[in-house]
């Protein structure tokens, strides 16, 4: 299988369904790039981040759509096109800006459905980059999952390889809901085998990364890899865990995390995003509501602290969770009981 | 002229300033030890400064993502500045903000601002608050080309406009949103003729030109201090470097830039305008362009030798700690 890295990934999974479903339109502030650029070079961006690189050639100005600097607008439009029958995929570069057009998120798109009685569906996907790691920010990294899946009507995914970012990005435009996709911008250049042609990943299965005794560990987006890294010193010493990356927090596989903590009988959930109201705290609430009886000590939850992102790399590195935090957690679960 | 020799000589030096502090950063931008965005506002010098030279510290301005400019322009401490974009503990927002968010409230300096748009919604509330302070006193947003087109700046218009508060709108129009042309994004062009239609004047400018800013300002200013609700500065220019630093800029064609360097920099224009006026000579803007790098040097020093803030900062300044 090609080892690529996730922007490679994402990008491929455009180009396949663009080409499979005349339907699939893309739109955002410089998704191709150079519009009225003086250089006449109409692809000089691709995105941002560089995952719309290319569409624009093959697809065209039609579907390739860079829009002005106008956020309410674009998911505005996309919930439009997506009612008239498209399927958008909108940018929102840092998912920072969904503060700008959340009206249309989450009193439109996600209510159309079930307002309407069931009779419309708004198959939309709203890719955005998140989280902290690259010195960006208080309004630049922000890790706001949370928020999104906290709101009925909406799905959630969170990658954190290659492999699964195409195979849930299939899935996402070809669901018939308003998916709200995250793309964190550490991992963009994170590298992973792909296969070629085209697979999809079901929402709501999460993924079972390493298999072990000791302790269950959930980890989403990058918390995965540093969770990975942890393990690996745990290891070391003998202690062995589940690491489950859920891929969707809406749906959630509430299932799987259930069944390995009723095996390991501990619990760490790692979540970038601040610890009140987080995937953490909910992950947390179910397992300790639907599972208590299967603990033998207390949860443990590493999460950003309760604070905007800072700027400095000093302060930036202090903000994000990182693997020792992680091995941290996991042997205070082993003391605790 | 309106503008005695002194005046003349602090709004020469505060866009050397600018241009030096821009310059200088772009180069140790290279050395990989300054972290983030930055993105420079080299080239439009005499918009921010032909506008900030009208206002005192009780005037307040809201910038944008392209703030050093500002900052300067509305006398924020240069030093203070070069450390928080260079992430220090002493810098102006104690290395928490950076490059993209320095702010300096006793300057009337509402900060500088991530989020494309949200400036001037900021700014009318500070213009409310100069209109009960009665002491004819003024808010200043700076907006791109692009973000005029966001939805937050039409509401602020109209809001500043049926409150009639003392509230000025910069438009600096370089040319570009990031990697898109104002030629493709901005419908109808004249960015003026929108503002005009919320029943706000506009005074029109060359941004290339110091002395054009300064005059549109005065008489926006003349509408805003004396009563008249808002008004609106609408100023053309161009941007030297890349949207952020790093970007290659390939949607430009090639000798854009150098053209406007060679043809219409304001620093250039600014020199030819005095000195064949016979107003100011050579030597003397020479003097002030050797003080003035000396400051950078001496800044960029500063800001590389300074303390790091320590980690434990990371939980100060906001109300609750976890
Ligand atoms: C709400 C929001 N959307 C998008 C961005 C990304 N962004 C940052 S600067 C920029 C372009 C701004 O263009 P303009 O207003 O013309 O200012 P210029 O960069 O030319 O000074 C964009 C799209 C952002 N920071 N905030």
């Amino acid at each position: 299988m090609p080892v690529i890295t996730m922007r490679e990934a994402l990008n491929e999974a455009l180009h396949l369904e663009m080409a499979r479903d005349p339907r699939v339109i893309v739109l955002g502030e410089d998704v191709s790039g150079g519009a009225g650029g003086t250089s006449g070079q109409r692809d000089a961006a691709g995105g941002i981040f560089g995952v719309t690189k290319g569409l624009i050639h093959k697809f065209g100005e039609g579907r390739v759509i860079d829009t002005p600097i106008s956020e309410s607008c674009i998911i505005g439009a996309a919930n439009g096109a997506a009612l008239a029958g498209l399927r958008p995929v909108a940018e929102l570069m840092f998912a920072d800006f969904v503060g700008v057009a959340m009206d249309q998120i989450f009193n439109q798109a996600a209510k159309f459905r079930y307002m309407f009685g069931g009779k419309a569906r708004t198959p939309l996907v709203i890719r955005m980059s998140f989280g902290a790691g690259m010195n960006c920010a208080a309004q630049h990294s922000q890790t706001i999952y949370p928020f999104m899946t906290a709101v009925p009507g909406l799905k959630v995914v969170v990658p954190s390889n290659p492999y699964d970012a195409k195979g849930l990005l299939l899935t996402a435009i070809r669901d018939d809901d308003p998916v709200v996709f995250f793309e964190h911008k550490a991992l963009y250049s994170r590298k992973g085998e792909v296969p070629d042609g085209d697979y999809m990943i079901p929402f709501g299965e999460a993924a079972l990364v390493r298999e072990g005794d000791h302790a269950t560990i959930v980890a989403l987006g990058r918390m995965v890899p540093f969770a990975e890294k942890a393990l690996e010193k745990l290891n070391a010493d003998g202690i062995t865990c589940d690491l489950i990356d859920p891929r969707t927090t809406s749906p959630l596989d509430e299932e799987t995390i259930l069944e390995s903590v009723s095996n390991t009988g501990r619990l760490v959930v790692v979540d970038e995003s601040p610890p009140r109201c987080s995937v953490a705290s909910d992950i947390a609430a179910i397992v300790a509501q639907k599972g208590f009886r299967d603990l033998k000590a207390p949860i443990q939850i590493v999460t950003a602290p309760h604070t905007p992102v800072p700027f400095a790399r000093e302060l930036e590195r202090a903000y994000v969770p990182g693997p020792a935090q992680i091995e941290a957690a996991v042997r205070k679960v082993l003391a605790d009981g | 002229m309106q503008l005695n020799r002194d005046a003349l000589l602090q709004a020469y030096r505060r866009m050397r300033t600018i241009r030096e502090f821009e310059e200088r950063l772009h180069i140790e931008n290279r050395t990989g030890e300054i972290a983030g965005f930055t993105h420079l506002y080299a080239g439009q010098e005499a918009v921010a400064v032909g506008v900030c030279e009208h206002l005192t510290d009780k005037d307040w301005i809201a910038s944008t993502h392209r703030g050093h400019g500002h900052c300067i322009a509305k006398g924020c401490d240069v030093g203070g500045m070069m450390k928080e974009i260079y992430g220090r503990a002493d810098g102006l927002c104690k290395g928490k903000g950076g490059s993209m968010h320095i702010a300096d409230l006793d300057k009337g300096m509402l900060g500088a601002n991530a989020i494309v748009g949200g400036g001037p919604p900021i700014a009318v509330g500070a213009a409310i608050a100069a209109k009960l302070a009665g002491e004819g006193h003024v808010a200043v947003s700076f907006t791109g080309d692009g973000g005029s087109n966001q939805g937050t700046v039409l509401e602020a218009l109209n809001m500043a406009a049926v409150l009639k508060v003392p509230k000025i709108f910069v438009f600096e129009n370089n040319g570009y949103s990031e990697h898109t042309g104002a030629a493709y994004a901005l419908a109808g062009q004249d960015l003026g003729r929108r503002v005009e239609g919320f029943g706000i004047p506009v005074f029109r400018a060359d941004g290339f030109d110091f002395f054009s800013v300064y005059e549109a300002m005065r008489q926006a200013l003349e509408v805003s201090r004396t009563g008249g609700g808002p008004a609106a500065v609408y100023a053309t220019c161009t941007r030297y470097f890349g949207h952020f630093e790093g970007d290659p800029q390939n949607y430009r064609a090639k000798g854009e830039v150098e053209k406007f360097r060679e043809e219409s920099d304001c620093l250039k224009g600014f020199r030819a305008r005095v000195t064949e006026a016979g107003l100011i000579d050579g030597a003397t803007l020479d003097a002030i362009d050797a003080e003035v790098l000396a400051e950078i040097d001496a800044a960029t020093i500063a800001a590389k030798s300074a303390a790091p803030p320590v980690p434990a900062d990371v939980l100060t300044d906001v109300y609750i700690s976890y």
